[in-house]
């Protein structure tokens, strides 16, 4: 199922990127379309941070990767590149987890 | 330029090779992060470096690993990454006149087709040097994300428990990263506080995984409608009052 959906996946992504560069332009180049296109990742990205920060099965818990994300938000006020926001999230969480 | 030539002076080209080479090694410094946090999501070394290889495009990859990481089914995570997907195909858009490749090179080349080689050809004035922006930097990113994804997976596997190493909290960690640039205006951030609220009002009720999908519909839905009424009201904190505001004006 695993190798389903990544295979699945992968097309996907590839017929997205060609159908950009082969579709007329004025068949998607429209107001609503450019709009959904601007909001959808930040909705995803928004719920997938909640769902993994958060969440725990059917549960919502608060632990170390709360203090994680908060540390990163404190990387990226400080304007640290990607590596560095990730990785100091990584180590704030195991660090509250060895206190 | 005082060149009046269509064809740039190979120097420029040279500029904006190493240009594309540095913006290779940057993002593919962060393909570490996704092999690791790959396996920690409980994919092999195999199914990971397959994920890079196939999908090619980071954010769509991350979101992959993060609905199987909450236990989602491997499909909600394929509609998760085609959701997010779906932004090449308006970088193509873009690109396709500014490019202007036809044939085998344009199915080639829509693999290359994501955010960093959008960004180093769309700013080019003319074809050639759009192209060798797109292809210096498509295929340095292509390289390196690659090897990267492979050097993270198997460091992973080698890490054991990735909690010990708050590998669980990185994903996390990660999205974040990739969103905090889309953070800007008050319609981008409303959203994002209705998406937080909805995906968590949802993961008692519903299975992993769904959570993610019907809360990016709805913010969606809802930002969408409030663009549309040109609402330039000042949204507070509560994303929820203002979902309900704009669902009652429908």
């Amino acid at each position: 199922m695993t190798w389903v959906a990544i295979l699945v996946a992968g097309v996907g992504c590839y017929l997205l990127k060609l159908a950009g560069l082969s579709v007329p332009a004025r068949v998607l180049e429209r107001p609503l379309v450019e709009r959904v296109a601007d909001l959808l990742p930040v909705a995803l990205l928004s719920a997938l941070i909640a769902v993994q920060v958060v969440g725990s099965g059917h549960d919502l818990v608060l632990d170390a990767r709360l203090l994680g994300l908060a540390a990163a938000v404190v990387a990226l006020v400080l304007r640290a590149p990607f590596l560095v926001v990730v990785l100091v999230a990584a180590l704030a969480a195991a660090l509250a987890r060895l206190l | 330029m005082p060149d009046p030539t269509p064809e740039r002076p190979t120097a420029e080209h040279s500029t904006i090779i190493r240009d594309g080479i540095a913006v290779g090694v940057a993002t593919g410094a962060y393909g570490v992060s996704f092999g690791a946090l790959g396996v920690a999501a409980g994919l092999d070394v195999v199914q990971t470096c397959a994920m890079s290889l196939l999908l090619f495009t980071g954010a769509s990859q991350f979101a992959f690993v993060g609905v199987l990481a909450s236990g989602g089914a491997p499909l909600s995570g394929t509609l998760t990454a085609l959701l997010l997907g779906s932004r090449n195909t308006l970088y193509g858009l873009r690109l396709a006149p500014l490019l202007s490749w036809r044939g085998w090179r344009r199915v080639g080349a829509a693999h290359l087709v994501i955010d960093e080689s959008t960004a180093m050809s769309v700013t080019r004035d003319d074809t050639s040097a759009a192209r060798v922006g797109f292809l210096s930097t498509g295929i340095s990113v292509f390289l390196l994300w690659n090897v990267a994804t492979l050097v993270g997976a198997v460091a992973g596997t080698a890490l054991g428990d990735p909690r010990t190493y708050g590998l669980d909290a990185a994903v996390g960690g990660a999205f974040l990263a990739l969103l905090w640039p889309r953070l800007t205006g008050t319609l981008n951030r409303a959203v994002a506080i209705l998406a937080v609220a909805v995906a968590l009002g949802l993961v008692p009720f519903t299975t992993p995984g769904v959570p993610v999908l019907a809360a990016a519909a709805a913010a969606v839905v809802v930002g969408v409608a409030a663009a549309r009424r040109g609402v330039r009201r000042r949204v507070g904190v509560d994303g929820e009052e203002h979902a309900d505001d704009q669902e009652a004006g429908r």
